[in-house]
């Protein structure tokens, strides 16, 4: 088992024919993801590389492909509309890839996604993998292993470091999840730790989290009251300046809040085994687990 | 994107807030002519910086305070003469302080009570947000710690907008008779309606004064605007003021690099914005202290990393660079290239710690060691830390 993608996954790729969009289509495809659509108005009919069929809209591919998840790369002035397109058109997984998509576009998506089932991964994140079967994302699928780490993170590149870790240790991945590190975005860290927590697959939880906002503490609440899984975690931006904006959109101290501290002590305080630096992630995951 | 108190002001009395009257000067003689057309006797000149603090600030040359008060138009052009062309020191400028090339002249207001008003927004709930406190013209965070009961947050509906009955809730908040609330009500919708229209990510008024004669006029204001929205909002783009900022974050911002300037000695290169931010933490862990935040992006290319490169080795501050790359998108042969390159053209005048790692790291090592660069490569995390830190002081590495 995993969570939210297997070798099952029918993928589609919005945006499949711009530059990053067909790189990691390409990419996504050579690793044994099911590509099965495409999509960018205006080019329906054409293929990518030769096999994918690329339509217009989502809901045509859909009908033919019985796509079940979208991979986003539109650019941002249209992300927002991609997103609204795909859960429209039923899909049930997204995952949006674009970087720089206006707040207030996604507080109108979060808002709208209200009235539908389905989930929003990201935008600004790398994906979500299940290693050995899909890979959904823009992460170098060699760095990861199958095995029973659950990993989380709001960081592309802080991900492939704990993968990086964990790989080296000996041990592999069940699912790995970047939530993204917009302000506003879809699935959050606590509801991924749920659903690495309902995974039997998943014996360990690794958390990667960053100074703003405040889901390491709800999401610390959460593991103190329901989880059973040893979780692990790493905070980063312990010494970032407060009121700046520090390369994720999200990740910025205001007004006192949002700090390293107070999510390191939240974590510490629920049972969370908090990494002392980046290094030490692969080797707290083995004490974890007893190995 | 930050911008001046005057464009705030002009933006705020476009959108239908009341501000006081004035103007912005940028000569001592267009301060005099400004005030002499305004129907007072009593006049505010304030200093534009992109900065807090103003008031308790003081100029390089000693001259105290970056907002006076006077009584004639002639004293106006004085206090302008003073402090256009000078620089102004506040707790939020650092040591080297911001130049004024330009100040505020207005009509001094009769403050009967001061207000603070915010519209942002709410991360946990994806919502903007009012907020709202009658303890104004001091910092909201103040507030917020000694009495927290005094300030009101009203969540606003992202798909129905303020509605009228949450204006009216916010009006009688902040103390207006339920017979008066027809201005604060106007001023709110005005307000939110600038923070929708011109995607901000905060509306500050503060101090919202109350005037004697029972006006409702925003005193001072901060406008903070979303970079992602910058797109589709030229007017804003326009408001940039580059004499406002640091020039290192300047020439970055000009090769789409994300870049921060700090007060360290040890100049960072890393791709990932988390990355980066650990890298912070790593040096400091190690004892040193970073000179700048540098995230080269998951995709940067041969041409992004020389001039990333040549941004450290400009920056007069730094005595050691510690380049760490987790190679994703970004495969470490590009990266080693790209380095290569940079330092042909620039050679390097510091030590460079290198800690490669993921795809292709074989293939970027190996250029590096057979450029002959002076590079000292490093496998571990905390090992590059240690050994940027040890180069930074003088010191041999491990």
């Amino acid at each position: 088992m995993s969570v939210l993608v297997d070798a099952n996954t029918r993928l589609l790729v919005q945006g499949i024919t711009g530059k990053s969009g067909s790189f990691h289509a390409s990419a996504c495809k050579e690793y044994g993801t099911q590509v099965v659509a495409g999509v960018t108005p205006a080019r329906g009919g054409e293929k990518f590389e030769k096999t994918v069929p690329i339509f217009d809209t989502v809901s045509e591919a859909v009908a033919a492909t019985k796509a079940n998840a979208s991979m986003i790369f539109v650019p941002p002035e249209f992300a927002a509309d991609a997103i609204l397109e795909a859960a429209d058109a039923g899909i049930q997984l997204i995952v949006a890839i674009t970087e720089g998509i206006p707040v207030m576009d996604m507080m109108r998506v979060r808002f709208a996604l209200r009235e539908h089932s389905c989930v929003l991964i990201g935008p600004n994140c790398p994906g979500i993998i299940t290693p050995g079967a899909c890979k959904i994302g823009i992460m170098p699928g060699y760095i990861h292993r199958p095995g029973n780490v659950g990993v989380v993170s709001r960081s592309g590149t802080l991900t492939y470091e704990a993968v990086w870790q964990i790989t080296s240790q000996g041990l592999g991945q069940s699912t790995c999840i970047g939530v993204g590190g917009d302000p506003i975005h879809g699935l959050t860290l606590q509801k991924a730790v749920e659903y690495l927590h309902a995974d039997p697959d998943t014996k360990a939880i690794v958390m990667i989290g960053e100074i703003g906002g405040s889901e390491e503490e709800e999401a610390a609440e959460y593991i103190h009251s329901r989880v059973k899984k040893p979780v692990i975690s790493f905070v980063a931006g312990a010494t970032a300046p407060p009121g700046k904006r520090m390369g994720h959109a999200g990740a910025i101290i205001s007004g006192g809040q949002g700090t390293a501290q107070a999510k390191i002590e939240a974590l510490k305080k629920a049972g969370v085994r908090v990494a002392e630096t980046l290094g030490d992630i692969g080797q707290e995951v083995v004490k974890a687990l007893g190995k | 994107m930050n911008i001046h108190e005057y464009q705030a002001r002009d933006l705020l009395a476009a959108a239908g807030v009341p501000v006081p009257r004035g103007a912005v000067a940028r000569t001592p003689e267009e301060a005099e002519s400004i005030a002499r057309s305004l129907p007072c006797n009593s006049f505010v000149v304030k200093a534009q910086v992109h900065a807090g603090g103003r008031g308790k600030g003081h100029f390089q040359d000693g001259y105290k305070s970056g907002v006076h008060l006077v009584k004639t138009p002639h004293q106006v052009r004085d206090v302008a003469s003073h402090m256009i062309g000078n620089t102004l020191i506040t707790h939020q400028t650092g040591p080297e302080g911001k130049p004024v090339h330009a100040v505020l002249v207005g009509e001094s207001t009769d403050i009967a009570r001061e207000l603070y008003l915010a519209i942002v927004l709410d991360r946990s709930s994806g919502c903007p947000v009012i907020v709202a406190s009658q303890q104004g013209g001091v910092e909201i965070e103040a507030v917020a710690e000694k009495s927290p009961e005094a300030i009101l947050r009203e969540v606003i509906h992202p798909g129905l907008g303020l509605q009228p009955y949450q204006a009216r809730k916010v009006s009688i908040f902040l103390g207006f008779p339920s017979t008066g609330l027809r201005a604060p009500c106007r001023l709110l919708h005005a307000a939110y309606r600038l923070f929708i229209e011109k995607d901000c990510s905060q509306v500050e008024i503060n101090p919202l004064a109350v005037t004697k004669g029972g006006d409702v006029v925003a005193l001072d204001a901060k406008l903070g605007f979303d970079d992602n929205a910058l797109f589709r909002h030229k007017e804003i783009q326009e408001l940039k003021d580059p004499s406002q900022e640091d020039p290192r974050d300047l020439a970055a911002a000009e090769h789409h690099l994300n870049y921060i300037g700090l007060e360290g000695n040890i100049g960072c290169m890393v791709n990932g914005a988390g990355l980066a931010m650990a890298t912070l933490d790593l040096i400091q862990a190690a004892g040193g202290k970073p000179a700048n935040f540098l995230d080269v992006g998951g995709g940067a290319s041969e041409e992004m990393i020389t001039a990333a490169f040549r941004l450290l080795q400009g920056d007069p501050a730094v005595k050691a660079i510690l380049v760490n790359i987790f190679g994703g998108i970004l495969k470490c042969d590009i990266l080693a290239q790209g380095m290569v390159a940079a330092c042909r053209t620039t050679p390097p005048r510091v030590p460079i710690i290198v800690r490669l790692q993921g795809t292709n790291v074989e293939a970027g090592r190996k250029i590096l060691k057979e450029s002959g660069l002076p590079l000292l490569p490093a496998e571990g995390l905390m090992e590059a830390a240690e050994k940027a830190v040890a180069a930074a002081s003088g010191k041999k590495g491990k």
